[in-house]
């Protein structure tokens, strides 16, 4: 281990309370923060940002479980009800008064459909948390990475924008990176699905001419233009399929796929 | 002076009207074979959206030419109905223009009216040249888009155009024999004053020509009255109360289902005492499906979206199945059900619904079987929603496409388990593993390990 580097030991919620301590706000990882291999490093970006500001969080590890999101867009009621029934008994048992996630699915269950069953938080998803920590100086945006001039296009993910209408804070957080940030075509409320919510991340497409994620790429890579560029993802199902559409696109090379807290976490100079 | 003629209009009128109100009970009925919710709450918000949104042609907006096209004949439908008020009042009472006592005022309504009539009768003509020649992919494309919708479009296209030119055959004749008779004309007429000689100068004549429009134009509007039930126009009817009744929260909230709930609470704790089943008037215990197979398992609510559809086609034209060439179309599951609504409770004068099988569509692999899912909306069109919300952004009328979807989806799955396997497979990773995917709970956490931050100094 280098000198200018310390190792990271992430807090549980299951340590705070035996210390009698509680956080600020809880970090909801999630299935793909935890489990997907590029969503991990999203979810590593953001601890090294909470970590870097001072944050007091904390994680459930492995007490954390799915929050139903897929079953119950699937149409399994009874599934999802399990599974937030259960989250829920777990978070409450903690008090857990605030809760901030990178998954605009994890985001959108608990905030709206968790309080039907009991379960009632502060719901934050880290698009609008990253843009309060930039709004008030703590995160700095310098230090790294330098994206001046660097064109980048913002996908909005259907669980944040329409669905819960969160389209400003995502693109402010972008606008701290000072660069050249470019609109498609379909964005904000007219935005178009990246093929995967309503469960389709878990199945084949049903027939049809082309897959979605197709046509979204399509539409971010004649928005870049030629050269280097970057689609922003908010999302951790965006970020498959956007990754999966530059790949079949054969632009990897020059196009990547990245969260906006990754990109905050390059610049802060987080991510050596 | 109340003569026979006053007396045959008021008897057509009193058809007219009756034949209305009772189509308009048989709709009422159909919606009701809804399930019940509770949509009354926050009756300000609920007005603001409906003064926005229907009123507002808010939505509309996100589309100017068409949104400006509309928009003179939503303005010329409400202004001219003042006259239609006049209309009926003269005819009754065998007055004429009975409202021209209020001078000046009366005056600029009726110049609004010619001015409006003749946007009208513009805006017509382009909606047909839409819909016909350049043909406009969402309105000349679908499955849904068969025979009688296409029909329908364009009759209504031609009866406005047709009553907005009754309109002037009456004022033009009618002002003609005025002046002839050296009289004072009652009102402004911007657009029939560079008309006025063109029904010859015989005044015998000319109360024959205005007497023709005059009947003309209200017949035709007791007749188009009657014809909207069984129209997508029916939504100049819809729109209103269809915006105010929908959904307040966030597009992302899905319903949940709180007998569901009890059945988990009572699983997870036997102690739980789950409250006494809904009973019906006879006291029988009122079982409920979960999700939706037919239309009663809907609410009056998704019912009543689909009296309130026009077909426009927005929906389906941002849905990101339909653009990949899926076969869903969110405008297709609407009117789905209203040819189920309709072929199972009452129907209008009108009926024409879309049997798929009847009409060898062959990319709608319907059954025979006469419920909502799989006799008009196949698992296939279901399970390609990505539940994106697109179409709910995009509808004028705040029609809500995606509820409707999803309680068909979740009857496939809760009471038929008929989801596509690879989604089994996914539900059974999350009982087991709390996840979506197969891997171990235990290495949930693994993800920060060997995590560094540069130390700050």
């Amino acid at each position: 281990m280098e000198e200018n580097k310390r190792l990271v030991k992430v807090p549980t919620m299951a340590e705070m309370a035996a210390n009698g301590e509680e956080p600020e706000v809880l970090f909801w990882v999630g299935c793909a923060g935890a489990f997907d291999d590029r969503y991990k490093r999203v979810t590593r970006a953001f601890v090294q940002i909470l970590e870097h500001v001072g944050v007091k969080y904390a994680v459930l590890g492995t007490e954390e479980s799915c929050t139903g999101d897929p079953a119950k867009r699937a149409g399994n009621e009874f599934l999802f009800q399990m599974q937030a029934l259960t989250n829920i008994e777990v978070l409450n048992a903690y008090n857990v008064k605030t809760i901030v996630t990178a998954c605009p699915h994890c985001f959108n269950t608990i905030k709206n459909e968790y309080p039907d069953l009991g379960g009632n938080y502060e719901v934050i998803h880290h698009s609008t948390f990253l843009q309060q920590l930039i709004n008030e100086g703590r995160v700095k945006v310098q230090g790294g990475e330098a994206f001046k001039g660097k064109r980048i296009t913002f996908h909005d993910s259907c669980y944040l924008g329409r669905a819960n209408d969160i389209y400003e804070a995502p693109r402010e957080v972008l606008a701290a990176l000072d660069a050249d940030l470019v609109e498609m075509k379909r964005s904000r409320a007219n935005g178009l699905c990246c093929g995967a919510g309503g469960a389709q991340m878990f199945k084949e497409p049903e027939p049809g001419k082309k897959d979605v994620n197709i046509e979204r790429t399509e539409e971010a890579l004649a928005t870049l233009g030629a050269g280097n560029g970057v689609i922003a993802t908010a999302c951790p199902f965006c970020m498959v399929m956007m990754n999966d559409g530059v790949k079949n696109k054969e632009q990897e090379e020059t196009v990547k796929v990245f969260d906006i807290a990754e990109l905050i976490a390059q610049a802060e100079g987080l991510s050596k | 002076m109340i003569g026979i003629e006053n007396i045959i209009f008021l008897i057509v009128a009193a058809l007219g009207i009756g034949l209305f109100v009772w189509q308009i009970r048989k709709i009422r009925k159909n919606v009701l074979l809804g399930r019940d919710v509770e949509l009354a709450d926050n009756p300000s918000e609920r007005i603001n959206k409906t003064l926005l949104v229907a009123f507002g042609q808010q939505k509309m907006f996100k589309r100017m030419l068409p949104a400006v096209l509309h928009l003179f004949v939503y303005v010329g439908f409400i202004v001219i109905n003042i006259e239609v008020l006049e209309i009926l009042i003269d005819g009754i009472f065998g007055t004429h223009r009975v409202l021209g006592f209020v001078g000046p005022l009366y005056s600029g309504l009726m110049a609004l009216n010619e001015i409006l009539a003749a946007l009208v009768i513009i805006a017509c003509v382009m909606f047909l040249w839409r819909r016909n020649v350049t043909k406009v992919p969402r309105l000349a494309t679908g499955v849904e888009m068969r025979a009688w919708p296409k029909v329908d479009a364009n009759i209504i296209l031609v009866v406005e155009i047709v009553l907005m030119l009754a309109l002037f055959v009456f004022n033009i004749a009618d002002m003609k024999r005025v002046l002839l008779a050296g009289e004072e004309v009652v009102g402004l007429y911007p657009v029939s004053q560079f008309f006025v000689d063109i029904f010859g100068e015989d005044p015998e004549q000319l109360y024959i020509i205005a007497k023709v429009g005059w009947w003309f134009h209200i017949l035709g509007i007791l007749a188009f009255m009657n014809y909207l039930p069984s129209s997508k126009h029916f939504h100049i009817i819809m729109a209103f109360p269809n915006v105010y009744y929908s959904k307040l929260l966030p597009k992302g909230k899905f319903t949940t289902n709180p007998a569901i709930t009890h059945e988990i609470k009572a699983m997870l704790d036997p102690s739980y005492q789950p409250p006494a089943p809904e009973v019906d008037a006879e006291g029988n215990p009122v079982m409920q499906r979960f999700g939706a197979k037919d239309v009663e398992d809907l609410t009056w609510k998704q019912l009543m979206d689909s009296y309130t559809c026009t077909e426009c086609g927005r929906c389906t034209s941002v849905c990101p199945a339909n653009l990949t060439g899926k076969l869903l179309s969110p405008r297709k599951i609407i009117m789905d059900t209203r040819d189920r609504m309709e072929e199972k409770g009452e129907h209008p004068a009108i009926f024409a619904p879309n049997h798929y099988k009847e009409l060898g569509v062959e990319r709608v692999e319907t059954t025979d079987e006469k419920t909502l899912l799989r006799g008009y909306i196949t698992p296939e069109e279901l399970w390609a929603c990505t539940t994106c919300n697109a179409c709910v952004e995009s509808c004028p009328v705040n029609i809500d496409q995606v509820s409707t979807i999803m309680d068909l989806r979740r009857y496939l799955v809760l009471e038929e388990s008929a989801a596509p396997a690879s989604l089994n497979a996914m539900f059974t990773n999350i009982e087991n593993n709390g996840a979506p995917w197969a891997f171990p709970a235990s290495d949930r956490f693994n993800w920060a390990d060997e995590l560094y931050v540069p130390s700050k100094n």
